[in-house]
């Protein structure tokens, strides 16, 4: 009797959770932070030349969103809830929230900076217009 | 009609909005912890002098930290695996390596604040100090709230064993946790790693 009362799915999934779907996503979240450190690592040792700057920012970037995804996935099983997909919706709604939040406030924030900082606004509306003096 | 909705099990629902109810309360503290990343980001350049994070920071001392936290996330894992087959003492012995792994990593962030405030780089020296603070001490609030709630959750289990209340807070707790590894792959990339790119 006790032993049928415990083998019961996890509140809020449909389904039980697997070893499979946690051992998948430590190994995939391993092999993304090891690749990431990797790179950072080889371009700080070879003098910021190997990976350069404008490859090696994107690349670690989408290492970062991708083992979010992985790990949103396999250790807190998003997406396999039934429908409606409430948690989906409240999670779509979070991103576009924290979209705004961060772009908005790097915009305006740089907008200001290229605007207002003293002295720099010169030589910045200088170079940008390709005034020649 | 009413003879059919009685005859339907009525339980299972209720735990299901609690989990959702939570996952609502998560993606609000991403709003919190986005407005944080914001503020480190647009306070990255003001710091005092040269010292910037390519200098302060140790990134094999880091990639500690982040095994320790990827590790014990997995870990907390295998407790909700063993609480699903009703396995008491297994869910008891992984939340107890959950827990250690935990503290090792409050532990080590701990040591790393000490050591930069001991070197006179503490917040209040310069604006991308305020924000690494700030951004990095609010994780570690969170990791130690996580902790304390492991510790009553343990003691829960232990009295009452792996009841539906049980069960739920365990799950509760495990997609917390969860959460705050989510964040640190972000710290982690965006505070330590390309601090470290960008000097």
């Amino acid at each position: 009797m006790s032993r049928d009362y415990h083998m019961k799915t996890i509140p809020g999934n449909t389904k039980p959770v697997s070893y499979r779907s946690y051992i998948t996503g430590f190994i995939i979240s391993l092999s993304f932070t090891f690749s990431a450190y990797g790179l950072v690592v080889a371009h700080l040792n070879t003098g910021h030349r190997w990976p350069g700057d404008h490859v090696l920012l994107p690349i670690i970037i989408v290492l970062a969103l991708a083992q979010f995804i992985v790990q949103l996935v396999y250790f807190l099983h998003l997406g396999v809830e039934p429908r409606p997909r409430w948690k989906l919706l409240v999670f779509g709604f979070m991103t576009l929230v924290v979209a705004i939040l961060v772009f908005g406030s790097l915009w305006i924030m740089n907008n200001l900076k290229y605007n207002m900082s003293p002295g720099g606004t010169d030589t910045s509306i200088i170079k940008d217009e390709g005034i020649h003096k | 009609m009413s003879e059919l909705h009685s005859a339907l099990p009525a339980a299972p629902h209720d735990d299901s909005k609690t989990v959702f109810g939570f996952w609502v309360y998560l993606m609000t503290d991403c709003v919190l912890f986005a407005s944080l990343f914001a503020t480190f980001s647009v306070l990255r350049g003001s710091t005092f002098g040269p010292h910037g994070g390519a200098e302060l920071f140790s990134l094999p001392f880091v990639l500690g930290e982040t095994l320790l936290l990827l590790t014990s996330s997995f870990t907390i894992g295998m407790a909700i695996l063993a609480a699903q087959r009703g396995l008491k003492s297994q869910v008891l012995a992984w939340l107890t390596v959950t827990f250690i792994l935990g503290a090792g990593f409050l532990g080590m962030e701990l040591t790393e604040f000490t050591n930069l405030v001991r070197e006179g780089n503490s917040w209040a020296r310069s604006g991308f100090l305020s924000g690494f603070f700030t951004l990095v001490g609010t994780h570690g609030l969170h990791i130690a709230s996580g902790l304390i709630w492991m510790v009553v959750m343990a003691v829960q289990i232990h009295l009452r064993g792996l009841g539906r209340s049980t069960l739920r807070r365990l799950t509760l707790l495990s997609l917390f946790w969860h959460f705050l590894d989510l964040i640190w792959i972000f710290i982690f990339t965006i505070v330590y790693l390309m601090g470290a790119v960008q000097g």
